[in-house]
Formats: structure tokens, C-alpha cells, sequence
């Protein structure tokens, strides 16, 4: 039974960024029948929160599945450099897609995971984006 | 099957110590975390189960929240983890480990199969849940 349970750690992060839903192979018209008023070719923007699940052995010595210092490096390093304080579509993630919440999950999630595997015992398991406190997205494994 | 969720509160203070490490080898592994510190830890318990079907719950909820009382807060509620608990004589007490403590002192007190998971919540940024099998 006990070796079964399942531990997963979820660290939490904000970074502000600003995005335009709009894709470059449609007609303004067509992104603004698409996207409506996110389609704003000037851009607005949000408080992006992440939250980054990770699973995996929990250390013995420390007690831990991975030094949420790391897990906090890993974030700076390959998404907070990448994307706070930045317009989203300048990413090379969003050169032929639309940052969506679902797009901007699916970009951490690829961002993250092979870089918390080679650094860490910890395994990433789920990316959750709340881009509004009304809209957010998974990517990833259901518990 | 339904899974339903009672959340509570705690304050307690704590820090990471290994009874093997001298106190220069605790703080140069646990940081400042091996300094005596505290948390307002929220805790989720989820349960699953069938409802009754004349009462209409899983479990009630008040014998749920007396037993919650008894086994959760009257141990660790306004408490030193290291000082005034036996779980982290030798582990620290990380949200891992006090986790898994909490997740093995529910499963023994509640009735078997229907401690679905926790949910340790430290900080508003960071979490550990302990996920039991599925049934």
C-alpha cells in the first residue's frame, strides 16, 4: 500500500507579461471574429501564475523530492527570463502559435520538464496557468 | 464514488534538524530552514467514499471534524514539531515528511479505504499532497 501513495510538491510563481491573441496566417478581421477584444493588436496583459507540480523519491537525508531553491532556479532560468515582463508572441514558442493559456501551459511544460529531470530526481507531472482568477489551464498528468 | 474536502488551520513552529549533523552541518544543509521558525499550515483532507444513502454522507461531518481536532490540531496546532512531537527526532520537517506523518496518522484513524488524499499547504506558494491508490 504505502510504497503506492503518491507525493507530489507544487511550487507557485508569478511573472507579468503582456500577449496579443491573434494569429499571423488569419485576416485582422478574422483574429478579431477569433479572439475578440484579446485580438488588440496593441496588446494587454496579465499576472500569469504557475503553478509547477513535480513528483518523485523523497530524499532521505534532506527530506525532500527536490530543494525548492532548484525547482526556483530551474523557473528563473528557463521561464521567468523567457517571459516576465515580456510580450509573449516575441518568444520563438509563439512563432507559429497564439499564446494561449493553453499554448503558454504546453511552452513551460516543454521549457520545464526535461531540465527538472536532468538536474533533479523529481519528475515534472503537471503545469498549471492561471492567467485571470476566471480562466486557467493544465498541462500534464491528473492526480 | 464522491470525494469531499474539510480543510484546517494550524500555526506551529519548526526547524530542519538531522540528530547525526552538528548544528554548523545542519545550517549548511538545511539553510536557513535549520533555523527555529514557523508556519500557518491549511490542510486538506479529502475523503471518498459512497454517501449514506439515508443521511446523505460520506462520513459525518462533525465525528470527521472532532477526529480532525483530535488527531490533527490537539497535536500540532500552537506546537513545536521538533519539541513537542516524537515524528522528527530524526527526519526534519519538511512538508514531504510531515506530510506523509499527517497522511499515515489519517489513515490509521479513519476507517480503511476512505482517506483519499491531503493536501499540506506551507506557504501560498508552496504545497505537498500525499495521494492514496486508487480504490
Amino acid at each position: 500500500m504505502i510504497e503506492l501513495t503518491r507525493i507530489e510538491l507544487t511550487r507557485r510563481y508569478e511573472f507579468p507579461a503582456a500577449h496579443v491573441l491573434s494569429h499571423p496566417a488569419l485576416s485582422e478581421e478574422q483574429n478579431q471574429a477569433t479572439y475578440g477584444k484579446c485580438a488588440n493588436p496593441n496588446g494587454h496583459g496579465h499576472n500569469y501564475a504557475v503553478e509547477v507540480t513535480v513528483t518523485g523519491p523523497v530524499d532521505e537525508r534532506t527530506g525532500r523530492i527536490v530543494p525548492p531553491e532548484l525547482l526556483d532556479r530551474i523557473f528563473d532560468e528557463r521561464i521567468r527570463s523567457r517571459f516576465s515582463r515580456r510580450l509573449l508572441n516575441d518568444d520563438e514558442a509563439f512563432s507559429d502559435c497564439v499564446p494561449t493559456a493553453e499554448n503558454i501551459a504546453l511552452a513551460i511544460h516543454a521549457g520545464l520538464a526535461t531540465e527538472v529531470a536532468s538536474r533533479s530526481s523529481a519528475e515534472l507531472v503537471r503545469v498549471k496557468v492561471v492567467e485571470t482568477r476566471r480562466n486557467s489551464c493544465i498541462s500534464g498528468v491528473l492526480a | 464514488m464522491v470525494r469531499i474536502t474539510r480543510a484546517l488551520e494550524f500555526a506551529a513552529s519548526l526547524r530542519y534538524a538531522r540528530p547525526d549533523l552538528s548544528a554548523e552541518g545542519n545550517a549548511e544543509l538545511f539553510g536557513s530552514r535549520a533555523r527555529h521558525h514557523g508556519h500557518n499550515y491549511r490542510l486538506e483532507v479529502t475523503l471518498r467514499g459512497e454517501p449514506d444513502p439515508l443521511t446523505g454522507m460520506v462520513m459525518d461531518l462533525k465525528a470527521l471534524q472532532d477526529l480532525l481536532d483530535e488527531e490533527i490540531m490537539a497535536r500540532f496546532d500552537h506546537r513545536d514539531l521538533n519539541f513537542d512531537t516524537s515524528y522528527f527526532e530524526k527526519d526534519p520537517p519538511t512538508p514531504e515528511n510531515f506530510a506523509r506523518v499527517i497522511q499515515g496518522i489519517l489513515r490509521a484513524a479513519l476507517p480503511e479505504g476512505m482517506l483519499d488524499r491531503i493536501r499540506l499547504q506551507q506557504d501560498s506558494d508552496l504545497w505537498v499532497d500525499v495521494i492514496e491508490p486508487a480504490p
